[in-house]
């Protein structure tokens, strides 16, 4: 027990055989493979590798995955003129692009954005079955489904940013590259359009969870390791029978900032955290351009942005001033 | 896990994050001062060590000695000439040097067949003569430097044939239309491959056609906070950013040299450098609209540069255009070419260019 002191995983979990799980109700398809010890996944978590459950909508999901997959490779493979090196070379600074403006929502030739709406259709495809799977896998366990709607919430944002909002804006141009960099320099160019996004509210709670997730996770996991001596990963019994871990990791949070969580509320702040900063961010994405134009001004409007007094004298605009070239 | 084990890892974790860090970060010191109001981050970022290293590069040659103003005008003097006739001989004597110098490659002068470099421009023979296409382009250049000389973006500093030349027949610092493949499952766009332009982002590879040779839109941000007034796509804005990273790493500043990063787009918020950049762009795409390409055909008659000389260095890009101007073709990593040092004030020759004939006939190839 108190090798769970160490930062890093130092026991297998291991069973002396395979776990074959619970027996599952008559509409569901049997679990395939046969399932094995792996050593090197038994120090990151279970060293059990499968039996894992199929099903159609797991199937068609990895299907569909693999074609966007593909369509994303090959149109960037292609963008290099099939060249393998570049391709490795380059790799983070392809992409696959949404149409241009010009062709609004209409469908567009295959070489000028064609490819990536069949791309991005099938890896919402993709995406939606994985969330049915998540969804059904949960109810046949008799779990609740807070993982797959957490993983709605992402999905939302995903919605927002390529389908929802584009929509909105009446172009798919609006929509975002698939591509490391380019999806990178996209986000920065779309703050920069919509005159900094720093000045949208969403945009800023949606930061606040995403960096307030990073902490509750950081306070709850250390909180969970530093009480491994006294049984404190056994979360769930210790929240209806408190024991001397529970106790002595409330009391290390009360006496440190004069208040705490409990066993169980910890988990609905992480949950809620992580969940509202796509919610929030995709609240933010889809009233941009949509609702505000510009984010600064929208400030300004507002009242929220203050002026400072800049150490030279304001600046003219030499484009409007008298005969000035073009 | 075993001592061993634990030690592989951190070797490997270790040499893994050497690769990515090393190469990817900028040694340091580097320094940050403040200078818009406090707490805004209006900062100039300099690394000391970088900047001395460019500022060695960035020297200007010491000047020759100066030429009286005495006796008959070049002009009466020689035939044809045709925009500098109103110095005496001994400035245009002096003029003529200090372009060789500063144009016609060492080893072209070192080659005794050259003339100490005179050969380069001039039939040695004749002079007067425009035979040789070189003088053609140099007379259009001078048209192009008293025009720069003229421009608000330049100022006292002023220009001469060196902040650009650098004692290179063509300025390395320099741009054309880059050769990117065109059959791939997707039009080409010009972006989403390494672009060294935009400062290694996957922008365009080329922001300098739209924006310094044609007079695409720069201005992206709405002015309005809400919608329907600005139809600018996030494809265009990024193309903006390119044109921006080029002008930010060719002058070796960070984007709140000339904005206040709160809101690019205001002008009331701005340092005053951004109105002298603002003018910059429009002094490149003239130099580059009026004075460079239409002498693309004298270089497509003469691609390797002038006949019989030697040292071929290529005079059009990699798809037939010109060798153009941007940013960095005068600045070279300093937000005033030569750090300031006002080079011109050497050769008041320089700002006795007459308007002289717009095109002349030579200017197609003979």
């Amino acid at each position: 027990m108190a090798e769970y002191q160490n930062i890093f995983t130092r026991i297998q979990v291991r069973p002396p055989a395979p776990y074959p799980g619970v027996p599952l109700p008559p509409d569901n398809d049997a679990r395939d493979g046969k399932p094995r010890f792996v050593h090197l996944f038994g120090r990151l978590g279970d060293a059990q590798i499968g039996p894992i459950y199929l099903g159609y909508t797991g199937l068609l999901s990895i299907f569909c995955g693999f074609i966007a997959f593909e369509i994303i490779g090959l149109n960037m493979l292609a963008s290099v003129n099939w060249d393998p090196v570049q391709f490795v070379r380059q790799l983070f600074w392809l992409a696959l692009e949404p149409p241009p403006p010009q062709y609004g929502l209409r469908f567009p030739p295959m070489r000028e954005g064609g490819w990536w709406l069949v791309a991005g259709f099938f890896l919402t495809a993709s995406l939606l079955l994985w969330w049915v799977r998540t969804y059904r896998r949960a109810r046949q366990l008799g779990m609740g489904t807070h993982v797959a709607w957490a993983f709605a919430a992402a999905i939302w944002l995903y919605l927002v940013l390529g389908f929802i909002r584009p929509i909105a804006m009446g172009s798919w141009s609006e929509a975002v590259p698939f591509g490391i960099f380019p999806h990178l320099d996209w986000t920065a160019a779309f703050s920069i359009r919509y005159g900094n996004l720093f000045y949208n509210p969403f945009h800023a709670l949606s930061i606040v969870f995403l960096y307030g997730s990073t902490l509750l996770f950081a306070m709850h996991g250390a909180t969970i390791l530093a009480l491994g001596r006294f049984g404190g990963e056994r979360e769930i019994e210790l929240t209806l029978d408190r024991g001397t871990a529970a106790e002595r990791g409330a009391l290390f949070w009360r006496w440190c900032m004069g208040f705490n969580a409990t066993f169980e509320s910890i988990h609905r702040w992480a949950w809620w955290f992580a969940v509202l900063c796509p919610i929030t961010g995709g609240i933010g994405i889809l009233l941009t351009g949509t609702v505000v134009d510009n984010w600064y001004l929208w400030a300004v409007d507002r009242h929220f942005a203050p002026a400072y007094q800049m150490p030279w004298p304001a600046t003219p605009d030499p484009s409007v001033m008298q005969g000035a070239p073009r | 896990m075993s001592t061993f084990n634990l030690k592989v890892g951190i070797a490997v974790t270790g040499l893994v994050l050497a690769a990515i860090l090393v190469p990817t970060f900028e040694r340091p010191p580097v320094r940050s001062e403040q200078g818009g109001f406090r707490g805004t981050s209006m900062g100039t970022v300099v690394n000391p060590r970088l900047r001395a290293a460019n500022v060695a590069r960035n020297q200007v040659p010491p000047a020759l000695e100066a030429a009286d103003n005495e006796g008959d005008r070049a002009g009466t003097l020689y035939e044809n000439v045709q925009l500098l006739g109103d110095l005496s001989n001994a400035q245009f004597l002096r003029i003529m040097q200090a372009m060789t110098e500063w144009v016609v490659p060492q080893a072209v002068r070192d080659n005794p067949d050259s003339a100490g470099g005179c050969a380069y421009c001039h039939n040695v023979a004749n002079m007067a003569s425009d035979e040789v296409y070189t003088k053609v382009v140099s007379r259009r250049m001078l048209q192009m430097v008293r025009t720069i000389n003229n421009h608000p973006h330049v100022g006292e500093t002023g220009v001469t044939c060196y902040t650009c030349h650098r004692g290179q027949a063509v300025p390395t610092a320099a741009w054309s239309r880059p050769a990117l493949p065109q059959h791939g499952l997707q039009a080409q766009t010009g972006k989403n491959r390494v672009s060294v332009a935009a400062g290694l982002t996957s922008m365009l590879v080329d922001p300098f056609t739209p924006y310094l040779l044609e007079e695409n839109n720069i201005r992206v941000i709405s002015g309005t906070s809400l919608p329907r007034y600005n139809r600018t796509s996030i494809q265009a804005t990024e193309g903006t950013y390119a044109l921006m990273m080029h002008m930010s790493t060719s002058l070796g500043v960070n984007c709140t040299f000339c904005h206040n990063s709160r809101s690019f787009a205001e002008w009331a918020q701005s340092p005053p450098q951004r109105a002298t950049a603002w003018h910059g762009i429009r002094m490149v795409r003239e130099v580059n609209a009026t004075y460079i390409e239409p002498l693309t055909p004298l270089w497509q008659a003469n691609p390797g540069g002038p006949p019989e000389l030697g040292h071929r260095v290529a005079r059009l890009g990699p798809m037939g255009d010109a060798i153009k101007v941007n940013c960095s073709t005068c600045h070279r990593g300093a937000n005033q070419p030569f750090y300031g040092v006002p080079m011109l004030r050497d050769y008041p020759e320089l700002r006795t260019i007459r308007e002289g004939p717009a095109r002349s006939a030579a200017l197609s190839p003979q």
